[in-house]
């Protein structure tokens, strides 16, 4: 192309030494936009492990009250009387919080810099070939999956919206009472409009999954035509598995059959 | 025998300048042979628009044989139109039918700003090429042919990529505007050639640095494979992201960096 084009940009030239940089490693890979990507994976995968365990810790609700509270007992006072009771799962929840708000901010980062890169838009409607819905509504089912994440808390953990969080309960047979987890999850689910919020954020996060769970091999570059075929297959799996788990407590509330 | 396509409206991306702001105009085709390309097409077109006295519609195009990446065009949403695996100028009439309205837009990126009309400035592309995209050879008398043995199917991995004609496709279709798909392209061609590896990982480092400088960042979403004229695969993505890690872990304990 030989017109004469203003180039506002400055010279790059290859063979230049680029300006030694003083930020520290790890910042500075995550100064760039496939740094920003490992670290989306990277959490992504921390996450991921997370909704697979709290998904199959709470499977203990089929084993009767008493199993889902002992749970609960366990995680409180996890490496305890090596550890104070609740530091150890304050420590694995600090980890939870450091990869969520890292998870959010390359999301957010990255957002800013693809709008960017195309600020004036296409003027006709696009046709999308590959791009699925998951992977075009990641942000969207992403700040559900937040909202969800922020009720969840204020519903089970802290009790905010829900009177039986914290009330102490003695299953026969116990030596000591434990906290009734099991009371404030059956109380929390016979309220239709929470169970229906539960379930189609759980869907949503199953989208997330879909998509998320496959990108992460792309991000990080682990692509090998041996396994290439199982990434999608894994994706699936899990984010169904996930979903399926998590959706059938509230419906098995719904229809008594905990409770 | 040739059939005629009747009626076709295009609505036609008309921009003065890079400034300028734009608008679609509507053309009216009344008769097109379906044998005519889709740049024929536009040729013909502007001929009737010099012939009325107005001003020719402005695209870019050059061997219109699919190999040089000149030619560009988003066609009814789509990077080079419906036809997979092609570029515009392999794009031809008897893809449409008669009373289609044809909408043309220019490649939109900020990395590609409008010269006029449909034609935009890819020269980002050769900021990234620049910074890595060549090797070291030595200068004198010419090697003797196969000195360096470069297995069948290297080679035609690394064939698969610099298939790539630098047509920015990719980009264009991309929803983020990221230009991996090039990058990697480029990346993967050298880096999976022996010739190549001297640079390796310098190479990943700066062509991958310099593209943030101007694009947006990959999603997986995989609009770029389905839209390359000469589908390359979103495969040579990860390896550039795999070869990029790499190099950020490998450089800074073999440059004995910070």
């Amino acid at each position: 192309m030989a017109q004469a084009v203003t180039s506002h940009r400055g010279p790059v030239t290859g063979t230049a030494a680029r300006a030694r940089r003083r930020r520290p490693f790890l910042v500075d890979l995550y100064s760039t936009a496939v740094g920003k990507k490992y670290v989306m994976g990277a959490t992504g995968i921390g996450l991921m492990g997370f909704v697979l365990f709290h998904m199959i810790g709470n499977l203990k609700m089929y084993a009767g009250a008493a199993d889902l509270d002992h749970y609960a007992h366990f995680l409180q006072t996890l490496l305890y009387p090596l550890a104070p009771k609740g530091w150890v799962l304050w420590i694995l929840r600090g980890g939870l919080i450091t990869m969520l708000f890292l998870h959010l901010h390359a999301a957010w980062s990255l957002t800013v810099l693809n709008r960017k890169a195309r600020p004036v838009k296409y003027q006709s409607s696009r046709d999308y070939q590959i791009a699925n819905f998951a992977s075009r509504t990641m942000r969207y089912s992403g700040i559900v999956i937040l909202a969800f994440v922020v009720w969840h808390l204020l519903d089970l953990t802290f009790g905010v919206v829900n009177p039986e969080v914290g009330k102490m309960i003695t299953h026969a047979g116990d030596d000591e009472a434990v906290k009734s987890v099991y009371a404030s999850v059956v109380y929390s689910f016979q309220r239709t409009p929470v169970a229906l919020f539960y379930v189609v954020a759980n869907i949503l996060l199953g989208i997330h999954l879909f998509h998320g769970a496959w990108s992460i091999f792309q991000s990080f570059g682990w692509n090998n035509p041996r396994f290439n075929k199982w990434r999608r297959s894994f994706a699936t799996g899990f984010a169904a598995l996930v979903v399926v788990g998590n959706v059938s407590f509230p419906v098995a509330v719904m229809a008594g059959i905990v409770g | 025998m040739s059939n005629h396509l009747e009626n076709i409206t295009l609505r036609i991306w008309r921009q003065a300048g890079p400034q300028a702001k734009g608008h679609f105009e509507e053309y009216r085709i009344d008769s097109i042979t379906d044998e005519a390309s889709f740049l024929e097409m536009l040729d013909i077109l502007n001929d009737n628009l010099v012939h009325e006295g107005k001003e020719a519609v402005v695209f870019d195009h050059d061997c219109r044989e699919g190999i040089c990446g000149t030619c560009s065009l988003m066609i009814d949403g789509q990077a080079h139109g419906p036809q997979r695996g092609t570029a515009t100028c392999q794009l031809h009439m008897r893809k449409f039918k008669s009373g289609d309205t044809i909408t043309i837009e220019p490649w939109r990126a900020s990395a590609f700003p409008i010269i006029k009309d449909l034609m935009v400035d890819r020269s980002a592309f050769d900021r990234i090429i620049e910074s890595g995209g060549f090797i070291t050879a030595e200068t004198g008398g010419a090697p003797d042919a196969n000195l360096i043995p470069i297995p069948k199917p290297i080679a035609d991995a690394a064939m698969d990529s610099a298939e790539c004609i630098g047509c920015g496709a990719c980009v264009a279709a991309c929803p983020n505007g990221a230009a991996n798909l090039f990058t990697a392209a480029k990346v993967a061609h050298l880096n999976r050639l022996p010739q190549g590896q001297a640079e390796r990982y310098s190479r990943v480092e700066a062509m991958v640095e310099t593209m943030d400088e101007h694009f947006g960042s990959c999603t997986n979403h995989g609009e770029c494979e389905a839209a390359c004229p000469k589908e390359i695969s979103i495969d040579v993505i990860a390896l550039m992201h795999k070869d990029y890690r790499k190099a950020k872990f490998a450089n800074r304990k073999d440059l004995a960096r910070q």
